[in-house]
């Protein structure tokens, strides 16, 4: 049997007064690749950062890697590229080695220092993107894809058991979209690393991801890429408030 | 010449606080400019003013009060400022650099006060405006060397964490930093060294310590400790300069010292055009 990596039971939200997230129950299993999707404003930012306990949740329960969000401690298990990280301080002084270091603090804890091994990681995180002739060079001279490679190294130097990626390709030009994917492809079919995946577009990561959920306050539908595809048009268009064509999306 | 410039206590004495301050300033200015904060320099500098001119006005009134170093109460007030910056940017959360302009305009409202209720400006109050290379004494070297251990010390063993949350708050907190904590220890270590640095650049001057020479250093730095490491060396360079040219031309330090900074600042930008131009003549 599959263990679940996240999941989330009847969790209920809201920012002041506005309801932004409805009893949403959902569970992303072991090794499984999840795209969230949802139009602007779904509340798809807001359910990773309840998740990762950036919010406070006061209705409904969250579980990461069987532990309550509210006692989990194990950050490292979790790799997290925000939305924000592309807008970033682009003139901040760092160098990818550096940005990519950052990644590794939480795991080495106060008052403790950089290892020969933590920096051999580092290093690793780094190739495993691509991004080798960049190690030195600061992370603002490099390219809005370059730039996204390296925050995914960062997450990924903890070493992650489940990578979350909030719109990671948001002003990155299409070609580096596709190698991006496949990147993405090969962390989780050959690292074993469960990902989920917020987008708002599901053409291109079509035959990427293993399940689907669409939220739009509530969780509208749920299930395998299998599922999704059958479902028809007019289900989706209810769930987007206007018709649109599951297929329509055309990449390549 | 230079055995010759540290013949006098007074000078020795301004040039082992001019080294130190040529250190510490910068390496709290690198933190402070990558987080597009350069301003909470000015603020704090103005509510330390206030808080010397308190000290100066108390020990007018209360003769004992002479003995202590008016620096100590600047301290103090600069610290409550920099709680009181933290406070006012949750507040104010989504226009934080509010915090700034509030703090520095009741800093100089309060300090202004003060010096009226004392009847008005003195030499001491001219000094820590504008820096002095005479008015500083051994108490002032031996204060700056414990801000120095301190402040050296808190960085080194906190740099993961400030590096981390000047970068990225959200990452931060999620790889379990204690933010806030972090954040305040930082608030109060540049209320420090604004206050250590004052002596000899003086109040008005202190911020351009901070953020001139890594204005200049992150146009050429690779990285952030190497950012940190030139910064320090443009600091150095300023102060140990300035303080010499300032006691050979009887020039007020503080100022002599920002302008060489600022001189810095321009060879270090025209250098980088210049070498742009020349690589691109070369190429073509
Ligand atoms: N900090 C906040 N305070 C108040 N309301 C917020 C805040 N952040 C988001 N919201 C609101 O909550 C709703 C959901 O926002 P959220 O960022 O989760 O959407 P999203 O699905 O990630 O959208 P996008 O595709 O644009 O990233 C929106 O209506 C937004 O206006
Ligand atoms: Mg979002």
């Amino acid at each position: 049997m599959e263990s679940s990596v996240v999941s989330i039971n009847n969790v209920t939200f809201s920012y002041q007064e506005r309801p932004v997230l409805e009893k949403i129950n959902l569970d992303v299993p072991e090794g499984s690749f999840l795209a969230l999707l949802g139009p602007n404003g779904s509340g798809k930012s807001t359910l990773i950062k309840l998740l990762l306990g950036l919010l406070p949740l006061h209705q409904g329960s969250i579980h990461l890697f069987g532990e309550n969000v509210k006692k989990f401690r194990a950050w490292h298990r979790i790799g997290y590229v925000s939305q924000k990280a592309n807008s970033f301080n682009s003139g901040f002084p760092a160098t990818v080695f550096e940005v990519v270091s950052m990644g590794l603090f939480g795991k080495i804890g106060m008052f403790r220092f950089m290892k020969k091994s933590h920096k051999q990681r580092v290093m690793q995180a780094i190739q495993t993107v691509g991004l080798d002739e960049y190690t030195n060079q600061n992370i603002g001279e490099l390219s809005g894809g370059q730039q996204q490679r390296a925050f995914i190294a960062r997450a990924l130097v903890s070493d992650p058991k489940l990578l979350i990626l909030d719109e990671p390709t948001v002003g990155v030009d299409a070609s580096s979209v596709d190698d991006f994917y496949e990147l993405l492809k090969r962390l989780n079919r050959e690292h074993g690393i469960t990902l989920v995946l917020v987008t708002h577009d599901m053409g291109p990561v079509t035959d990427l991801v293993t399940h689907v959920a669409c939220l739009n306050k509530r969780l509208h539908f749920h299930g395998d890429t299998h599922e999704y595809e059958n479902m028809d048009n007019r289900e989706l268009s209810s769930f987007y408030g206007h018709p649109v064509h599951a297929m329509d999306h055309q990449h390549d | 010449m230079i055995a010759d410039f540290l013949q006098y206590d007074f000078i020795r004495n301004a040039a082992f606080v001019g080294l130190m301050i040529g250190f510490l300033a910068p390496l709290l200015g690198v933190f402070i400019v990558v987080r597009r904060q350069a301003l909470i320099a000015d603020a704090l500098s103005h509510i330390t003013l206030a808080g010397i001119a308190a000290s100066l006005l108390i020990s007018k009134q209360i003769g004992a009060f002479k003995m202590l170093n008016p620096v100590y109460l600047g301290m103090a007030f600069s610290v409550t400022g920099s709680v009181l910056i933290e406070r006012l940017r949750k507040e104010y959360k989504h226009y934080q650099e509010l915090a700034i302009p509030i703090i520095l305009s009741v800093g100089i409202g309060l300090s202004v006060v003060f010096i009226s209720l004392a009847n008005g400006f003195n030499t001491d109050l001219f000094n820590y405006l504008f820096g002095s290379i005479i008015a500083v004494d051994s108490s002032d070297v031996w204060m700056v060397l414990s801000i120095l251990v301190v402040v050296t010390i808190a960085i080194v063993l906190f740099y993961k964490e400030l590096f981390l949350l000047s970068f990225d708050e959200d990452q931060a907190q999620v790889a379990g930093i204690r933010s806030r904590f972090i954040q305040f220890l930082f608030m109060v270590m540049v209320a420090l060294v604004i206050a250590a640095s004052m002596r000899i650049v003086g109040i008005l001057l202190v911020s351009s310590l901070i953020t001139l020479p890594v204005a200049a250093s992150i146009r050429i730095a690779k990285g952030f400790k190497q950012t940190i490491w030139i910064a320090i060396l443009f600091g150095e360079t300023a102060v140990i300069t300035g303080l010499f040219t300032a006691y050979y031309f009887d020039l007020a330090p503080g100022g002599t010292i920002v302008l060489l900074s600022a001189l810095i600042l321009i060879i270090v930008i025209t250098w980088k055009k210049y070498r742009y131009a020349f690589q691109r003549s070369k190429e073509a």
